[in-house]
């Protein structure tokens, strides 16, 4: 538990928009630790979709550095990002990004499908048990316009962890669906962490970040707090509680 | 990333789209169809010219005065018609290096009748050599010998529409005709020839011993005689065709270069090949222009492609496609669209080549080289204009793809 995953120090990301120099991170500095399970709130525009962005390397920062899993991803070429974000980082969206027209099956290997030395069978294999991971492999066959939002984002987890990453990174994932769903998608991710997963999601649901162990606050493009959550809610428990719904 | 990893993903995009994907190959299977047909169609009248030509015998040199030279036209208004003679004949046959065969030639019109039938046709008094320089060979029957020639017999060979004008399905060897009402019995047939360059019939004919006309159908007049002569080989001819000026020449001391008129099929060849190919040209220009308006069309649809699925890309790259992934992808895509196409082109372009033959009557040949040719531009169009919409789909920021609506 005392491997340092993610090592973050003094970055900052100015963003230059015409002429206005947008300055969405200003000098952050953070550890994490493997096996974590953290959320990261704050306000839209205090700057934690930008450093989720960084962290899951899709953008470059404009200065400080960031260590993933030993990489020092500052001196990595393009190539080899498209790499790590291949094989080391699993990410989860907001509005899920699955492939129209594509079955969720086919979403799911779609990461394999990018990695060199798979057999057939083996990415199916892969791609199915991602798939029994999130229980939505009765599914496999739909396409996602047939699945319901709830649905669509257990198959966007399953793409994010078929490739077994050190991270996954979740961008308001609970933000396009209802309070019940949501709770069920971080039952999801709660599993997912105790089998082990290192988990970063971001949130401005106060209610959603109670399920996470480790609460950062961001405001302005700095963090303004850092706490550990005493007593992480139960997603599992919260389900039960809930009032049955009548099943399609 | 293995290429045949790209290669499935490129395929399963293009059948996700299949209305798409079919109206863009729609433009390169018109292209090539389009090409395809027209070569063929070209291909087919340079070779009905070739066997026309052919059809006029092979290596065939014509010696004729010129009509058009003062002294020429001064004499036969003065009814000594042409310089040539017979006896030229025998001294071009002899004296030229490279001739094989060489004959007279007059002719004339004249009416025929067999019976109760009537046909006016074209009248040749030629030597037996006329028939090997024709490559003239006989359907029933046989040619005159040169003996038959020398005493100049009433004999003669017909041609197949003559035949049929005058007998019907009555065999007519050894048949009594009277040509001019002059009795001539047919010893052969000839078999038939079709049409020559000029497109007249060269079935309508009689052929009889050049002596027999001049003597039956000429009368007194001095006849406008031509020489034929087949040259040994191909490269023989400009030689051949030399020597017999100067020996012409030598042997009428008062004509001048200008009065003789040697001219070789080749001249002849030339011409219609040039006409031929002229046509080739313009017809697979005009395919070739439809085949690089599809390319366009493919490199549109690409751009369009390439904007409505910019979500799409940025997805891609985030789970860790790289830009080359992306690149080949969308050439990928382009060159399957073009190269199937071009492959239903092909097909389409064969079956329309021969549709157009069967219903004009025209020898349509779809060659391998047309084929090749097809294939390899089609290709080369999906290469060519796919490469600006992959490279455009490549470069894209992947966040600012991601958030793309």
């Amino acid at each position: 538990m005392a491997d340092i995953l993610v090592k973050i120090e003094h970055l900052t990301k100015v963003y230059t928009m015409g002429d206005v120099e947008v300055h969405a991170l200003r000098g952050v500095d953070l550890d994490i630790k493997a096996g974590e399970f953290i959320a990261i709130m704050g306000a839209s525009g205090s700057g934690k979709t930008t450093l989720m962005n960084l962290i899951g390397c899709l953008d470059k920062p404009t200065a400080g550095s960031y260590v993933l899993d030993g990489i020092n991803v500052h001196d990595i070429p393009e190539q080899e990002l498209a790499h790590l974000r291949n094989q080391k980082i699993g990410y989860v969206f907001q509005s899920f990004y699955l492939l129209p027209r594509t079955t969720a099956y086919e979403n799911v290997e779609l990461p394999l499908l990018y990695r060199t030395k798979l057999t057939h069978h083996e990415r199916k294999e892969l791609a199915l048990k991602a798939m029994r991971n999130v229980s939505i492999e009765d599914r496999a066959h739909h396409f996602p316009n047939q699945l319901s939002g709830g649905q669509q984002q257990r198959v966007a987890i399953a793409r994010a962890i078929v490739n077994e990453p050190v991270i996954l990174l979740a961008d308001e994932p609970t933000g396009n669906l209802d309070s019940r769903t949501s709770v069920e998608v971080m039952a999801v991710f709660q599993e997912l962490h105790r089998r082990g997963i290192t988990i970063i999601l971001v949130t401005h649901e106060n209610e959603i970040s109670q399920y996470a162990q480790r609460i950062i606050s961001f405001r302005d493009g700095r963090i303004r707090s850092d706490i550990v959550n005493p007593k992480p809610r139960s997603a599992a428990e919260d389900l039960m509680a809930l009032p049955p719904l009548d099943e399609e | 990333m293995s290429i045949t990893a790209i290669i499935r993903i490129a395929l399963r995009s293009l059948l996700r789209n299949k209305t798409r994907t079919f109206l863009t190959m729609l433009g390169i299977i018109i292209g090539v169809a389009a090409v395809i047909t027209m070569l063929a169609i070209g291909q087919g009248a340079k070779k009905i010219i070739d066997d026309q030509i052919s059809s006029m015998g092979t290596n065939v040199l014509t010696i004729s005065s010129n009509w058009g030279s003062n002294r020429s036209t001064a004499r036969s208004e003065a009814g000594t018609g042409t310089l040539l003679k017979i006896e030229d004949v025998s001294a071009i046959r002899e004296q030229v290096q490279g001739v094989r065969y060489a004959s007279a030639v007059v002719r004339s019109w004249g009416q025929l009748k067999y019976g109760s039938q009537n046909w006016r046709t074209q009248v040749m008094g030629v030597d037996v050599d006329y028939f090997y320089i024709r490559d003239y060979q006989t359907e029933a029957g046989t040619i005159f010998n040169s003996n038959q020639v020398r005493s100049g017999m009433k004999v003669a060979v017909i041609g197949k529409t003559v035949a049929t004008n005058l007998f019907g399905d009555e065999d007519p060897i050894d048949k009594v005709i009277r040509v001019r009402n002059v009795p001539v019995k047919v010893v052969g047939v000839l078999k038939s020839k079709g049409q020559n360059v000029m497109g007249n019939d060269q079935d309508d004919i009689i052929i009889a011993p050049y002596t027999m006309v001049l003597t039956r159908f000429m009368g007194d007049r001095r006849p406008m005689m031509m020489i034929n002569v087949s040259a040994e080989s191909k490269d023989m001819i400009p030689n051949v065709q030399q020597d017999i000026i100067n020996l012409l020449q030598q042997r009428h001391r008062d004509a001048t270069s200008e009065d003789f008129w040697v001219r070789s099929q080749t001249d002849i060849a030339e011409t219609s090949e040039s006409v031929s190919n002229t046509l080739t040209i313009l017809l697979a220009s005009i395919a070739g222009i439809s085949l690089l308006v599809g390319g366009i069309g493919i490199m549109n649809i690409m751009l369009v492609s390439v904007t409505e699925r910019i979500k799409e890309i940025g997805i891609r790259m985030a789970v860790g496609a790289r830009k080359r992934d992306v690149l080949l992808q969308f050439i990928i895509e382009a060159i399957s669209i073009s190269l199937l196409g071009g492959i239903i082109g092909i097909v389409l372009g064969y079956i329309a080549a021969n549709v157009v033959g069967h219903t004009q009557n025209w020898t349509v040949s779809v060659n391998g080289w047309s084929v090749v040719l097809a294939v390899g531009f089609s290709c080369a169009i999906g290469i060519f204009f796919g490469w600006y919409p992959a490279k455009k789909a490549a470069n894209l920021n992947l966040i600012d793809a991601l958030r793309y609506e």
